[in-house]
């Protein structure tokens, strides 16, 4: 088993679905932080048997958002001196603003600079999201 | 209630609003003359970047008659979109001149995204398959008109009703109604989206391929025409075309008080034999579709009140 020391002040992200975590990885841009940051897939877990974990070693913004998205089911954990401040469960947000593009060819946001077009949850548990113009239904 | 509002979908307007809508359409047919000046002084913008005779028509002896002027074009290649000129662009110019514009555009959303950049109101006047709120409008005035109702029916819907915007339109609508049930008459190829359906729930329809087996049990037969322009493949096309055609012997299988709607143009999905019967009201249909766009436009106007 791989050890990571404790974190003394940052964020960890966990729960995360193994699998889910490289994405979650690159779509916050991890990959472009200066401050140390891990990422470990497949560890074990009592609750999900496998799962991914990410910890950044810094208080940094994260978008909620994106990160519902991906896996609505992860926990993020601030940690300062050691110890955890706060635990934020997430939901799938209700609205998206600006991550999804419409994938409906018929759709005006296909030939017009529509920009950042809201995407409405209708589905939770296919993830399903519809377009505000041509109302047609995507996900991640 | 309506003035100054949008029309992008039928459930822009509530129940209420859509009543008084047709309240006022059967107003207006009751004596036509005493609006002929209502809505003089008006410019009406008609911006069709797609080509439909029919509503372009309807809309413009609807302002006409109403005393507005009207301007517009009837083909995208005849505007500055030919220059490569945005919609939204194209919007904030023509809301600077007119008092409300009508748009039609092959892309899904168009009127939705002209909504947020125009000064005046928009009225969608089709955009793709997807809506197209004046034609649910006009099939609420007839019905009403001719059904006395707009509950406790049996509608069937026949032919194209995956591409069929006026179908999808129509049954979004009928559902706020009590005691609205549907039959689906349609090829496999052709079914209705299953996001509708669900809407609907599932004892509330049925589905299947044979007007022959179903048409006795309909007050209201919706058929719709077999779309060329919405098909890739000019031999897929050909092969539903023909898949449905309404004659007198269907007709013969119909109740005596059941009515024969279609948005038009037909192609062959109706004989023209069944004009003869008192029972297909397509062309009634398309009056009571000027006069609901009259209604229209001037409610949006604020006149009428």
């Amino acid at each position: 088993m791989i050890n990571v020391s404790k974190l003394k002040k940052g964020i960890v992200i966990d729960h995360i679905k193994a699998g889910n975590g490289y994405k979650i990885f690159r779509q916050l841009g991890l990959d472009k932080l200066e401050d140390p940051v891990v990422l470990l897939k497949n560890i074990p877990s009592h609750k999900m048997e496998i799962k991914d974990l990410i910890k950044i070693e810094n208080d940094i913004y994260l978008d909620l958002t994106v990160l519902g998205l991906i896996d609505s089911g992860v926990t993020i954990n601030i940690i300062e001196n050691g110890k955890r401040k706060e635990k934020i469960k997430l939901e799938l947000p209700k609205k998206v603003l600006g991550i999804l593009k419409c994938r409906n060819p018929r759709c005006i946001s296909t030939v017009e600079d529509v920009g950042d077009i809201e995407f409405t949850l209708v589905n939770p548990v296919t993830k399903e999201y519809q377009c505000e113009y041509c109302h047609e239904k995507t996900s991640l | 209630m309506i003035k100054g509002k949008h029309l992008i979908e039928v459930n822009d307007f509530s129940l209420e609003e859509i009543e008084d809508l047709l309240d006022f359409a059967d107003t207006i047919i009751q004596d036509q003359s005493k609006y002929a000046g209502l809505c003089k002084g008006n410019l009406i913008a008609t911006l069709f970047y797609e080509p439909s005779t029919r509503t372009k028509f309807s809309f413009e002896s609807a302002a006409l008659r109403l005393g507005a002027k009207v301007i517009g074009f009837a083909d995208a290649m005849t505007s500055s979109v030919s220059k490569g000129e945005s919609l939204v662009d194209t919007i904030q110019t023509i809301s600077c001149y007119a008092d409300l514009i009508v748009m039609r555009h092959p892309k899904e959303g168009a009127p939705r995204l002209a909504s947020k950049y125009s000064q005046v109101p928009i009225i969608n006047g089709g955009d793709g398959g997807h809506q197209h709120p004046t034609q649910t409008l006009t099939d609420l005035l007839t019905i009403r008109a001719l059904k006395g109702s707009l509950s406790n029916l049996t509608i069937g819907l026949c032919g194209d009703l995956k591409f069929g915007r006026t179908t999808h339109s129509l049954t979004k609508t009928m559902l706020r109604y009590p005691d609205i049930r549907f039959i689906f008459i349609s090829p496999e190829e052709l079914r209705i989206s299953e996001y509708i359906k669900e809407e609907i729930g599932r004892d509330r329809y049925e589905e299947t391929n044979s007007l022959d087996n179903n048409i006795g049990k309909l007050d209201i037969l919706y058929m719709t025409r077999i779309q060329k322009e919405r098909f890739f493949s000019e031999q897929e096309y050909l092969r539903l075309k023909g898949y449905y055609i309404l004659d007198n012997n269907k007709m013969r299988m119909a109740k005596k008080d059941m009515i024969v709607m279609h948005p038009l143009p037909r192609v062959n999905e109706i004989a023209a034999e069944v004009d003869h019967d008192d029972r297909a009201v397509y062309f009634k249909q398309a009056r009571y579709g000027m006069y609901i766009r009259m209604a229209l436009i001037a409610k949006m106007l604020g006149k009428g009140e």
